[in-house]
């Protein structure tokens, strides 16, 4: 299990939990957090600096780039344009071409505007950019991305901030078997260990946590609880579970009983 | 100069480029991305690329978010 290091356009990461770093309590919570749960790939978002307040902290002073891969988003943004000019910028503010592409295309649920997705995915691959887009449980819309030039796919398990789980499990078993080569990471609804131990025990790659660990009663504990679970699951995947049965089978020999 | 820096008017700005205009904002050019009239500019340009008069200018960093954020 030593050389199951999970690997992307050359990019080696060392855990196969990714986390955000929003709903966090401070700076020095979220850097707590993110040490504890193993992750090296950290998520953030790309926002206006304070040009009024300048003695505002930065988060990069929590979250060094040096020990950490950071990965933007482009959180709240619903169409391909604002997408594409939040990409460009964080690639400008940032260390690597790495962008965890958002469109969104309904407020209530966050689900993603996967037409506008697939346009942003084309134009972005294009230049350069590795891209991971937020897509919903679609196999379809996996392989297009994927042709479009993703780097990896993201699908939601639920909801964005949801904490339901996977609620289509079977749609992300075929995009894993299926449909792309590429990377999956489950992205959104995990909400607390079994539900990351069970997105890693369908086979996904990793997966991406913010809520799940930010807004728990105490996020330091449950960040330590998804490392255990993504690695628990994993090695399930990897160990392969038995198969399920109706009926008892006996673990212990009949033969030497009076 | 006037400027309108994240959507908001600053009046009476001495810089006339976009690296000057981080100095007298006192913000660090190691962690920003600037964006004038829409246009990404390249950290390597900061110097060449004049501001003029009303310009639009958009200066971000990263801040704390996962997903969906607002």
């Amino acid at each position: 299990m030593s050389d199951d290091k999970l690997i992307i356009r050359g990019i080696e990461f060392r855990s196969r939990l990714w986390v955000g770093t929003g709903k966090y309590r401070d700076f020095e919570e979220t850097k707590r957090a993110i040490e504890i749960s193993g992750a090296d790939m950290v998520t953030v978002a790309v926002r206006r600096v304070n040009v009024i307040d300048r003695k505002s902290e930065n988060l990069l002073d929590y979250i060094d780039p040096k020990i950490y891969k950071i990965l933007p988003n482009t959180a709240g943004c619903y169409n391909v344009e604002d997408a594409l000019r939040y990409s460009r910028l964080a690639r400008e503010a940032g260390v690597s071409d790495m962008i965890k592409l958002e469109v969104i295309g309904d407020e209530k649920t966050l689900f993603p505007d996967t037409i506008g997705l697939l346009k942003a995915t084309e134009i972005l691959a294009k230049e350069g950019f590795i891209v991971f887009p937020y897509t919903n449980d679609d196999p379809v819309m996996a392989k297009r991305l994927e042709d479009a030039g993703a780097a990896a796919v993201m699908p939601l398990g639920a909801p964005i901030g949801s904490g339901l789980g996977v609620r289509n499990p079977f749609n992300i078993r075929i995009i894993i078997e299926t449909a792309v080569k590429v990377p999956v990471i489950v992205d959104a609804g995990v909400g607390t260990a079994s539900d990351a131990a069970f997105a890693m025990e369908l086979g996904c790659d990793a997966v991406l946590i913010n809520t799940g660990i930010a807004g728990a009663k105490d996020p330091l504990a449950m960040a330590a609880a998804m490392k255990h679970a993504v690695l628990a699951g994993r090695l399930a995947y990897k160990a392969g579970r038995i198969p399920k049965k109706l009926y008892a089978t006996a673990s212990s020999p009949l033969e030497g009983m009076f | 100069m006037r400027l309108i820096i994240n959507g908001e008017i600053v009046e009476d700005l001495k810089a006339t480029n976009v690296s000057e205009l981080l100095e007298e904002l006192q913000i660090q050019t190691g962690r920003v991305a600037v964006e004038v009239n829409m246009q990404v500019i390249k950290k390597t340009d900061y110097e060449e690329y004049r501001l003029s008069e009303g310009d639009s200018v958009e200066i971000v960093n990263f801040v704390g978010g996962g997903q969906g954020d607002e």
